[in-house]
């Protein structure tokens, strides 16, 4: 059995050396909201930080990940989605099909951690995520609102949430 | 009619919360949540009825509206919701959605209507009946009341849930009268509320599916799992045409995890283990010997040499004539003349194919992100050899569908048929990026040359565009095709009408279709045939105003008096942009309109390109008219997504073939824009009533000419043949 200390736990498994740890936080830990999507580390779905380093899960082989190290998954970010990137995320209805956003998310908790206050040169650099529906100047507005310690408003986009007064 | 028929089943999202709550009562009761309606509410021992086959209202008022067409990003769902709601008055709040499964709907007569969600058709094509379904469901509601009440109809208001007797002030919510009102007559005479008077449809609210797209929590078809099941990784003939000559199964059947190596048609091998990387590993290690067939020798050469011939041949069909064009051409004192053509793309979905099959002699189960759910069905019906009321789809959230999820469903094929090899078990079929990308249906390729006449003061006399290439209904629906006629091909350049219609108009024109079909199966890509037509009636337009000195936006004007719709758009854009006044220094405008999917748009881009060639896009201003606005924050996400789409291709997006196979095979090879090189959007919304346009696709379409137009605008290259990073923008 190996061990990977995922989300604060540590899990043990069963897999072949060469396994994506990708492939072993969806298949023997149940963990799916990290998503493949090329295989190839180019589309950034996959992305999962170890030790609060943004990592594509698809091609690093879990057995190269030890036990000490530290895996958070968008799962792990927060208990309740109250992660400060995530509730931009919500506030400004950033996904549309959401298939990649996890991968954004983990991206953008991790510049925001190393720099709070990103300028568009740090966005650009660090948000090298592919997304298809074209999600892409939502996600640098909510990377913005958090940067301004989450005032959604800052963003200039108006959306109407259950709760709002009219 | 059962009561399980009345109450279909919510199987995955949007009820993802039914499905999370019966897959922890125990794996048994997992599969059982996807056989039986409502498992949440069975689970506590009664279903609730419907009010109608739209709207289900629990006792404790919330409300759950059903929703056929397929939500893959494009915010479908939520407009859709808005418009039932709007109608039935109900408390937004409390508003939740499932989808009906296509075999309810194909066993009740279909209640739902079209499941198919191409076309930018999800929120105009069933406006009209969902809206109905939402105010019958109110009418029941109110009457259910008043005859609790013992007083007329007519008496009683309803608002937020909540049904009020006017005379006496009693009040009773929705969720206190809808068993009531579940037996009721189903009314006839609706009336819809005037679009001025919506109070929850024409908002921008947030979407119903943002928070678990947040938090992982969404379940997208590639990340389901049943109990007992098993993962498939599946290889098809990377040569269109070619079959499977042989395979060494016993070189990997010993590999751990690995269940079955088997032949799939006649063209596939999938390997079947306990997890899907196994699957893959094994496969990617078995030894198979192709039969590459007819096509073993096709390039992208040859495929352009064939279209290219297209463009003089005799055997066109005419799409759009007015006038005799070829005779004003003739006899024209000027001609300006230019070859454009479009390449093969993938739709390049972030969530590649996949399917989840449960095959039995007596029922086959397919679990799939899907664009349209009869289609799947019915794929599934016949690749299963059983009829359609003995099979099941449920529909997931797609992970992107952009056209490729909808009109074949060849993944489903496959995944049936790995199914029915193991029967009882289930299957999960993943494709890897790579075989996503070798056996896409992918954006036709054409060619188009286009002769304008010139009078000796440069009005055009007449307009000749020939296209040839590749037809989308030849590959997907050949039946469609009515002598030799694809209509679609010419979108955005038909006739005056509702559908598609060019925006200008030529003293004569002839728009005329070669048909020559590669062995490369097309499909709807996102903005479909608009796309490269755009491009090349908008790019030959900024020529012949080139050629005869006029003003990009002064030209389409003059030839757009008798457009008004496509004129306010275009109108807009200008006036946004400040096209009268120059813009920074370096920086240069380009202009683009068209007309597709029901919308008018148009877009205006600011470029500069530096002495090296780096383009960089500055600015987009970009209007859309849609008839009608369900969800305006929406549209603009629609808007902005529709660049990030259309400057892909315009960019990167092409696939090449070499020995009959695609050569592009995943993100390495196959570039798509991202963050660093995404513009500032700026979105016009404009509705201006009396028709229902589609947003998710038209605004592609002006995306590369508005750019192409301003590159030329500054540094003089006019690029005819896509993509970019095909040419050089080095100054000469």
């Amino acid at each position: 059995m190996a061990k990977l200390n995922v989300n604060g736990t540590l899990r043990e498994f069963e897999a072949e050396e060469d396994t994506p740890l990708l492939w072993v936080l969806r298949e023997q830990l149940g963990l799916t909201g990290t998503k493949y999507g090329c295989g190839i580390a180019a589309c950034g779905a996959c992305t999962v930080h170890i030790d609060g380093e943004p990592t594509r899960s698809c091609v690093r082989p879990a057995s190269t990940v030890t036990a000490t190290q530290k895996i958070v998954t968008i799962e792990g970010l927060s208990k309740d989605g109250s992660h400060p990137v995530q509730k931009a995320w919500a506030a400004l209805d950033v996904p549309q099909c959401g298939f990649c956003q996890s991968g954004m998310i983990m991206a953008a908790a991790a510049l925001l951690k190393q720099k709070p206050k990103p300028t568009d040169a740090d966005i650009d650099s660090a948000m090298t995520n592919i997304c298809r529906c074209g999600t892409y100047n939502r996600v640098r507005a909510a990377i913005k609102v958090v940067a301004k310690g989450g005032d959604a408003k800052s963003a200039g986009l108006t959306i109407q949430h259950v709760g709002d007064k009219a | 009619m059962s009561r399980a028929v009345n109450t279909p089943a919510a199987p995955l999202a949007p009820s993802r919360r039914a499905f999370l709550k019966s897959s922890a009562a125990g794996a048994a009761s997992l599969v059982v949540a996807f056989h039986i309606p409502f498992a949440e509410a069975l689970a506590q021992g009664a279903a609730t009825p419907e009010v109608n086959a739209w709207v289900v209202v629990k006792p404790d008022d919330t409300i759950v509206i059903r929703i056929a067409r397929s939500e893959m990003g494009q915010g479908t769902l939520t407009g859709l919701a808005q418009l039932v709601a709007e109608e039935l008055d109900a408390d937004w709040s409390r508003v939740t959605t499932e989808y009906p499964t296509p075999g309810e709907n194909l066993a009740r007569k279909r209640p739902w209507g079209s499941y198919s969600t191409g076309g930018s058709q999800g929120i105009r094509g069933s406006q009209d009946y969902v809206r109905k379904g939402g105010a019958s469901a109110r009418m029941m509601l109110v009457q259910a009341a008043a005859d609790e009440w013992k007083v007329p109809a007519s008496e009683c208001m309803a608002a937020a849930s909540v049904i009020t007797h006017t005379p006496s002030g009693r009040t009773t919510t929705y969720g206190k009268v809808a068993a009531a009102a579940g037996k009721l007559a189903v009314p006839t005479d609706i009336k819809l509320k005037d679009p001025k008077d919506w109070k929850l449809a024409g908002k921008r609210l947030a979407r119903l599916d943002t928070v678990d797209k947040t938090t992982g929590a969404q379940v997208y078809g590639m990340d389901l799992k049943l109990p007992g099941m098993l993962n498939a990784s599946i290889k098809d003939c990377p040569v269109f045409g070619g079959k499977v000559k042989s395979f060494d199964a016993a070189a990997i059947e010993k590999r751990p995890g690995v269940k079955k190596v088997m032949l799939v048609g006649d063209s596939a091998v999938a390997v079947v283990a306990d997890t899907w990387w196994r699957a893959k590993s094994a496969l990617d290690a078995l030894p198979i010997v192709w039969d590459n067939g007819p096509n073993a020798k096709l390039s992208s050469a040859d495929v352009a040499a064939t279209l290219k011939a297209g463009l003089d041949a005799n055997d066109a069909v005419i799409g759009n004539q007015l006038g005799d064009a070829k005779a004003a051409i003739a006899a024209s004192a000027r001609k300006v003349e230019a070859v454009y053509s479009y390449p093969h793309q993938n739709h390049a979905t972030m969530e590649t194919m996949n399917a989840t099959v449960k095959w039995t002699p007596q029922r086959c189960e397919v679990w799939t992100p899907t664009q349209n759910g009869e289609a799947a069905l019915a794929a599934t019906s016949e690749a299963a050899g059983l009829p359609p009321a003995q099979c099941e789809v449920y529909k997931i959230h797609l992970g992107g569908g952009f056209g490729r999820r909808g009109a074949t469903h060849d993944w489903v094929r496959q995944a049936v048929e790995i199914a029915k090899q193991i029967p009882g078990t289930p299957v999960k079929l993943i494709w890897t990026r790579e075989e996503d990308m070798l056996h896409g249906r992918y954006h036709p390729v054409t060619q188009c040359k286009l002769v304008a006449g010139l009078d000796a003061k440069g009005e055009v006399t007449g307009l000749h565009m020939r296209i040839s290439g590749q037809s989308i209904l030849a590959s997907v629906l050949p039946q469609n095709i009515k002598d030799g006629k694809d209509p679609v091909v010419f979108q955005g350049l038909n006739a005056p009408g509702p559908e598609a219609s060019i925006g200008y108009t030529f003293p004569a024109l002839l728009v005329d279709h070669a048909m020559r079909n590669p062995p490369v199966p097309a499909g709807f890509w996102r903005g479909v045939n608009l796309n490269q037509n755009a491009i090349y009636l908008e790019c030959f337009l900024d020529e012949v105003a080139h050629a005869t000195k006029q003003d990009p936006l002064a030209l389409r004007r003059k030839l757009m008096a008798n457009h008004p719709k496509h004129l306010a758009v275009l109108n807009a854009v200008a006036e946004r942009v400040g096209w009268g006044k120059k813009p920074a220094k370096g920086v240069f405008r380009g202009l683009a309109q068209t007309m597709g999917f029901g919308s008018y748009v148009a877009a205006c881009a600011e470029v500069s390109v530096s002495k090296e060639g780096k383009l960089k896009i500055h600015r987009i201003v970009a209007a859309t008219d849609p008839g009608h606005a369900v969800n305006p924050q929406q549209i603009e996400a629609q808007v902005e997504g529709s660049f990030v789409y259309g400057l892909s291709a315009a960019l990167y997006g092409e696939c090449t073939l070499k020995d009959g196979k695609m050569e592009q095979d995943n993100f390495s090879t196959y570039q798509v824009l991202k963050m660093d090189e995404m513009p500032k959007v700026e979105t016009i919304t404009m509705p201006s009533g009396g028709f229902w346009g589609g947003v998710g696709e038209p605004t592609i379409a002006v995306a590369a000419p508005a750019v192409l137009n301003a590159i030329f605008a500054a540094t003089g290259k006019r690029i005819r043949d896509l993509p970019l990073k095909n040419h050089s923008l080095k100054k000469a």
